[in-house]
Parts: C-alpha cells; sequence; structure tokens
C-alpha cells in the first residue's frame, strides 16, 4: 500500500475536454458562461465549425480535482446545445497547438533565432530586416519549451491558438 | 392559409394545450396582443408587474405540473421577468416566456427597450432561444416545450423581434421533435436499481429522504407505495413536502436548517441514506464533511448533474422518480424481506425516543398570536386540504413545520431561490388552475409588499384568494439571524411605517380583517373562509420576537440544532 494516497482524489489535474455542440448563435457563450457562472478553470478553448457547418468543435483544457472536472464534464453535457462530450484525458489521445511569435531578430541573432526554429521544426514565415514571425506547433509542452528557449530574444507579440485534441485509434467521436 | 407570426404564437400556445397565458403589454409585443384581441382560445391574465406574471405562471405549473406560459415585452418587461424565471429555474419548473424584442435591424442598436435578454438570462434558463426567421416559430415553440417539460423541467425564454411577429407564414406544428443534443434518461439503469435493492433491505438504520423531484415527477403514488412495503423512516425537503403524507407515522416531516429533531437526528445517524428526486442543497445538508458520516447513499435524480455535486454517492441511478420507484418497487414485492427486522426496531425506538422531543412545541397559552397557532389554526378550517402558497421567510417556516401537507402539489413555495414576493402572485396561478379549490397564501408583512400590486389582478379576475399575514412588524427571519448571531443589533430589519392592511385591501375591493388577539384567531379565519367569492386579506398582528425551531447554525452538522 505503498502508493495509497488518501488525497489522490484532491490532486488538481490538467484536463483537455473535446465537446461537440451545435454551431449556433450564442452557443459558445453558453459553455463560457457556464465556466464562469460555477468559478470553474479555463486554461484553453478553441472553437470552429467542422466538416458538418450545423457542428462545432470545442477542444477546451481545464485543471481541477477528479471531481470537479467530473462536476464540469456534466454541466457541460446538460447544456442544450452540447450534442457530445469526451474527456480526452481518459485516453490516448493527440494534442496540438500552434504559436506564432514575432521577435527581434538583427545581427548575429538572426541566425541563432533561425537556429532554435529549426530545432522545433518551425517555420518563419514572415522577415523584416529586424523582425522574424516564427510558426511552431507541438503539444504545450514543446510550445512551453520553444518560449523557453527564445527567452533572451526580445520577443514582439506572441499568439497561442490554445489546444487541438483528438482521441487515439480508429474510432470518430460523432 | 398563411397567418402572421403573432398568429403563429397563439396557435402554438393552442396546440400545447396552453389555456392561460401571464403577461403584460408593451411596444414589441403589440402584434401578438392584436392576435390575442381576435380569439378566444388562450386567455391572458393581465398582471401589475411582470414579475407577477412569472411568478403566477410559476405557480401554476407547480399546482398542475403543466408549463406555465407568461408573454412579456421587451427591455423592462424581460428584465422585470429576470427574478421569476430565476426562481422557477431553482425549483425545477416547467415555464415558457415569451419575450418581445425590438426589430431585427435595431438589435444591438441600444434601440429603445432594447435588452440582451437571452444573454440576460442565460444562466437562469434550462434554455433560451432567439428567433431569428418567421418560419422558425412554429418548430422553436415545439423545442421550448419539450425541452421545458421534460428531463429535469425548468425554464425556457423565446424571444421574439418584433417584425417577425408581423410577417405571414403558412402554419404548421411538428407533430413531434427530435433533438439530436437534448435526450433525457426515463428509465434507471437496471444494473444499479437491483444493487440499490439489495442495499435497502440489507439496511439496519435506513432513511429515505425525498425532495421536490418527486413531486415535480409525479411519483407520489410510487413513494407511498415504497416507504409503506418497507415501513422505513421518511423525511422530506421543503420542496418535496405532500409528496408523502405528513399524518403517516412513518413521516419524520421536515430535515435541514429548519427540520425536526427527529429527521435530522435520524439523518446523522442512518446506515443507509435513500435520497429520491433531492439535490443535497446546503440548506438540507448543514456542514458537507458532518453530513450523513454513516450512511451508504443510494440516489435517484433525473438530472445526472446533481448526483455526486455536493455528496459522494454509493449508488447512483439517473433516471425519472415514478419508473425508477416502479422498477424497485416491483423487485421488492409486496412484503420485501428485510434482512435485519431486529435492528429495524431498535432503530425505530431510538427514533421515537428522538421524536418524544417534541422539537415544534411552542407556548399555545400565549394570548399574543404566535404564528405557529395560526397555521395549525389554518390547518384545521381548511381541513388540511388547502393549496397553501408563501412567500420567504419566518412564516414560511412555520407554513412547512406545521400545516402538514398530505398530498403533493399543495405546498407551493420559492425554496431554492428564496423570492420574497413569490406568495401571492403565485397562489393567483393556482387559483386559476383550481378555480373550485381553497388557496390561501401565507405570508408576513414585508414579503408581501414586494408584490402587493397584485390585488389589483385579483380583483380584476376575481380571485377569492385568502392572504394569511404574519405580522411582526420586522423581516422576521432577518431579525432571527440578527438576534442569534449579531448580538441583536438589528439593522434595517424593521418598518417603521407599515400600511394598514385592511384599508389597503378594501382599497383594492377586497376584504379586510385585523386580528389581534390569539382567541380571535379562529373565528376570524372561519369568517374569512366562509366568504367563498372574496379575497380575504387576514392581518394577524403576532408575537413580534418569534423564532423558527429547531435551527441548525449555518456550518454545524444536522446533529447540531439550537433547539427551543
Amino acid at each position: 500500500m505503498v502508493y495509497e494516497d488518501d488525497n489522490s482524489e484532491a490532486v488538481e489535474m490538467k484536463h483537455i475536454i473535446s465537446i461537440l455542440l451545435e454551431n449556433e448563435a450564442g452557443a459558445l457563450s453558453r459553455v463560457a458562461g457556464l465556466f464562469s457562472a460555477r468559478a470553474y478553470n479555463i486554461e484553453s478553448l478553441t472553437v470552429a465549425p467542422t466538416d458538418d457547418p450545423s457542428l462545432s468543435r470545442m477542444t477546451l483544457v481545464t485543471t481541477g480535482t477528479d471531481d470537479i472536472v467530473e462536476q464540469v464534464c456534466k454541466q457541460l453535457n446538460k447544456l442544450v446545445d452540447v450534442v457530445k462530450l469526451v474527456n480526452l484525458t481518459d485516453d490516448a489521445h493527440v494534442e496540438r497547438e500552434l504559436i506564432l511569435i514575432k521577435v527581434k531578430a538583427e545581427n548575429e541573432q538572426r541566425d541563432e533565432v533561425k537556429r532554435i526554429v529549426d530545432i522545433f521544426n518551425g517555420h518563419v514565415i514572415d522577415m523584416t530586416d529586424t523582425t522574424y514571425t516564427i510558426e511552431v506547433t507541438g503539444d504545450s509542452e514543446k510550445i512551453d519549451a520553444v518560449l523557453k528557449a527564445l527567452e533572451h530574444i526580445t520577443m514582439l507579440e506572441v499568439v497561442r491558438s490554445g489546444q487541438l485534441g483528438m482521441g487515439r485509434g480508429d474510432k470518430g467521436m460523432v | 392559409m398563411e397567418l402572421t407570426g403573432a398568429e403563429v404564437i397563439i396557435e402554438c400556445l393552442k396546440a400545447e394545450g396552453i389555456d392561460y397565458v401571464f403577461g403584460y403589454p408593451g411596444g414589441a409585443v403589440l402584434h401578438i396582443y392584436d392576435a390575442f384581441y381576435k380569439q378566444d382560445d388562450v386567455q391572458h391574465i393581465l398582471v401589475r408587474h411582470e414579475q407577477g406574471a412569472t411568478h403566477a405562471a410559476d405557480g401554476y405549473a407547480r399546482a398542475t405540473g403543466k408549463p406555465g406560459v407568461v408573454l412579456v415585452t421587451s427591455g423592462p418587461g424581460a428584465t422585470n421577468a429576470v427574478t421569476g424565471i430565476a426562481t422557477a429555474y431553482m425549483d425545477s419548473i416547467p415555464m415558457i416566456v415569451i419575450t418581445g424584442q425590438v426589430p431585427k435591424h435595431l438589435i444591438g442598436n441600444d434601440a429603445f427597450q432594447e435588452v440582451d435578454s437571452v444573454g440576460i438570462t442565460r444562466p437562469i434558463v434550462k434554455h433560451n432561444f432567439l428567433i431569428n426567421d418567421v418560419n422558425d416559430i412554429a418548430e422553436t415553440f415545439k423545442k421550448a416545450f419539450y425541452v421545458a417539460t421534460t428531463g429535469r423541467p425548468g425554464p425556457v425564454v423565446i424571444d421574439i423581434p418584433k417584425d417577425i411577429t408581423a410577417e405571414k407564414v403558412a402554419f404548421e406544428y411538428p407533430a413531434e421533435i427530435e433533438m439530436r443534443s437534448y435526450n433525457p434518461t426515463v428509465k434507471g439503469h437496471n444494473g444499479q436499481i437491483k444493487r440499490a435493492v439489495d442495499l435497502i433491505v440489507k439496511a439496519e438504520r435506513p432513511m429515505i429522504y425525498t425532495g421536490g423531484g418527486v413531486i415535480l415527477g409525479d411519483g407520489s403514488e410510487q413513494l407511498r407505495t415504497f416507504t409503506r412495503s418497507l415501513g422505513y423512516p421518511i423525511t422530506q425537503t421543503l420542496m418535496g413536502l405532500g409528496a408523502f403524507p405528513a399524518s403517516d407515522p412513518l413521516s419524520l416531516g421536515m430535515l435541514g436548517m429548519h427540520g425536526t429533531y427527529e429527521a435530522n437526528m435520524s439523518m446523522h445517524h442512518c446506515d443507509v441514506l435513500i435520497a429520491i428526486g433531492a439535490r443535497f442543497d446546503d440548506r438540507v445538508t448543514g456542514a458537507l464533511e458532518k453530513f450523513c458520516p454513516e450512511a451508504k447513499i443510494i440516489h435517484i435524480d433525473v438530472d445526472p448533474a446533481s448526483i455526486s455535486k455536493n455528496v459522494k454517492v454509493d449508488i447512483p441511478i439517473v433516471g425519472e422518480v415514478a419508473p425508477v420507484l416502479d422498477a424497485i418497487n416491483a423487485l421488492l414485492g409486496k412484503s420485501p424481506e428485510l434482512t435485519n427486522k431486529g435492528a429495524l426496531e431498535k432503530w425505530w425506538a431510538q427514533i421515537n425516543e428522538w421524536r418524544a422531543q417534541d422539537c415544534l412545541k411552542y407556548d399555545r397559552t400565549c394570548e399574543r398570536i404566535k404564528p405557529q397557532f395560526v397555521v395549525e389554526e389554518l390547518h384545521k378550517v381548511t381541513n388540511g386540504d388547502a393549496f397553501i402558497t408563501s412567500d420567504v421567510g419566518q412564516h414560511q417556516m412555520f407554513a412547512a413545520q406545521y400545516y402538514g401537507f398530505d398530498k403533493p402539489r399543495r405546498w407551493i413555495n420559492s425554496g431554492g431561490l428564496g423570492t420574497m414576493g413569490f406568495g401571492l402572485p403565485a397562489a393567483m396561478g393556482v387559483q386559476l388552475a383550481h378555480p373550485d379549490e381553497t388557496v390561501a397564501c401565507i405570508t408576513g408583512e414585508s414579503s408581501i409588499q414586494m408584490c402587493i400590486q397584485e390585488l389589483s389582478t385579483c380583483k380584476q379576475y376575481g380571485m377569492p384568494l385568502k392572504i394569511i399575514n404574519l405580522n411582526n412588524g420586522y423581516m422576521g427571519m432577518v431579525r432571527q439571524w440578527q438576534e442569534f448571531f449579531y448580538e441583536k443589533r438589528y439593522a434595517m430589519s424593521y418598518f417603521d411605517a407599515l400600511p394598514d392592511f385592511v384599508a389597503l385591501a378594501e382599497s383594492y375591493g377586497h376584504v379586510g380583517i385585523k386580528v389581534e388577539k390569539s382567541a380571535d384567531v379562529r373565528p376570524a379565519l372561519e369568517e374569512a373562509f366562509k366568504q367563498k367569492d372574496r379575497l380575504v386579506f387576514l392581518d394577524f398582528i403576532t408575537d413580534r420576537e418569534e423564532n423558527v425551531y429547531p435551527m441548525i447554525p449555518a456550518g454545524a452538522g444536522l446533529n447540531e440544532m439550537i433547539l427551543v
């Protein structure tokens, strides 16, 4: 019983939740409103229509204890606009996030920035005489690592997409 | 034949079998009012304030199980309805609220009487709609009624821009509706039901705890069969009163903050708790970490989000109360084999000891009028068979504790939101639903003033309500908390200038009676209830600093009650 921990349930963990919802005006605000009304955390939230234009797919990252995240999922499922919900954290899944960073790149730093971008399999997608705009995709850990690697470079602008997620294997969500 | 959007709305209401709409006109809904004028099938009840419309529709729904319907205009019409919508939402009452909206081309322009009604009501509705096209009216109404009345019921708002109500369309009401995103569970899971039955028959110290869900789900019959076949003790929440008869010896009365000693002690000491259509509200559980420390918990509820929300349960059963209890009753049979009869006998002996405390005792010899006494006398005069609405505060608790409801849907109060001003308009809805029944509103001098204008509506429609005003000159419950927890600093809980309620009632065209002595309570009540076709406002001047006992202070456990 060495690993038994009575407080294991009370540990706050990051959860990535995938939601299919009706692509209707106000559906997004129902989800966002639920989180503020019930004092749940949202770390990131992305939403866009799917191949079926009547449906939107949302990926939502939240942190909380297992009990709280269970409540979050139940409350989301209760929203009339929510068609289906999967907590991707429960099973094997892939995650991707996209980051765009505009950095100062002058003189010898131009080569250094380019090297860092290559190491992270990123691309320079725009440039001026003094700046690069970089694109990198990966899971959140990798995106955090890119930011850390560029810490000593002057970042002019940073935008992250928030995470997207999908279950592994041969089954679809619908 | 083509109809206008406004006429389509009326046709939708007719198709849903709606006989009353409670509302108040205004610019954005004038086309709809014009359509009302041209027909007789759906009667419109004109209230004096939109809050009154929502509470009246709510009272109608609680007394019948049918959805209440409200019609208000845009802007202030919608915002005035908000309190009533939230009241219905907290108690899961099926209601359709039609709000007018400014014409489509003005939406978002800060137009006259424009508010984002869908946005404002979003957190207090089960669902809401903004109709953008006259072709969508019929289907939206079908969906709205379906969502409001199925699963865990609740209010649904339909916001309709004015221009749409004038456009023409061919009317066809959908016979059926299917929504891929909304499929409430009806029947419970068989495996879970079997596990529950196994636990139920083995219980040594069982306790049945039921809530408003039993009434909303029309499960009273099943609950009676279930409880009586087992012979287990039962306690009901404020919202659940009447689902099981208060006069049955198995009933331990209400539980929670102002529950009985025997109910709360039995909760605290039980080993199997059977929760049915109840949601473990904070006024019921007291401190969560001290709640039912020894119990395995079974929870039957139609709303999965209510299960394990506040209290972790051992056997969850998602489904409607009636079919789930039917399934359980079928497995139990007529005389279930209980494996712990000896323990059960001891348990009842213990409960009866707690009962002997007589926690609801009060000074019956007092010359000043005790509020409890008025409620008990009211029970006698009405044979315990009246529909009772209430406002919020001490009088609400006295009504819940002392009236003794034997039937469901007879006790109508704002439990979740605790809305002062609910009682009088709710009683109007109840009276319309049951024109031949006795309807009384137990209220206080503070609550009644929050929707007093509806006395005028009562006059217009000849509603013979009996208003039982327990007038102690204080916001009684606020004063009680200030006495207990703020060293009697009665901040703002006292009215310096109360109206003469008798004259007030008379000015609205009703009968007013003032009662100041205990000995006059019974005759006054008898006199009032003799007047079958008049609204009688009884102003009882009660003992000023009477408190509601027992009481569990906030943060305490159910076994830590303050008794008289």
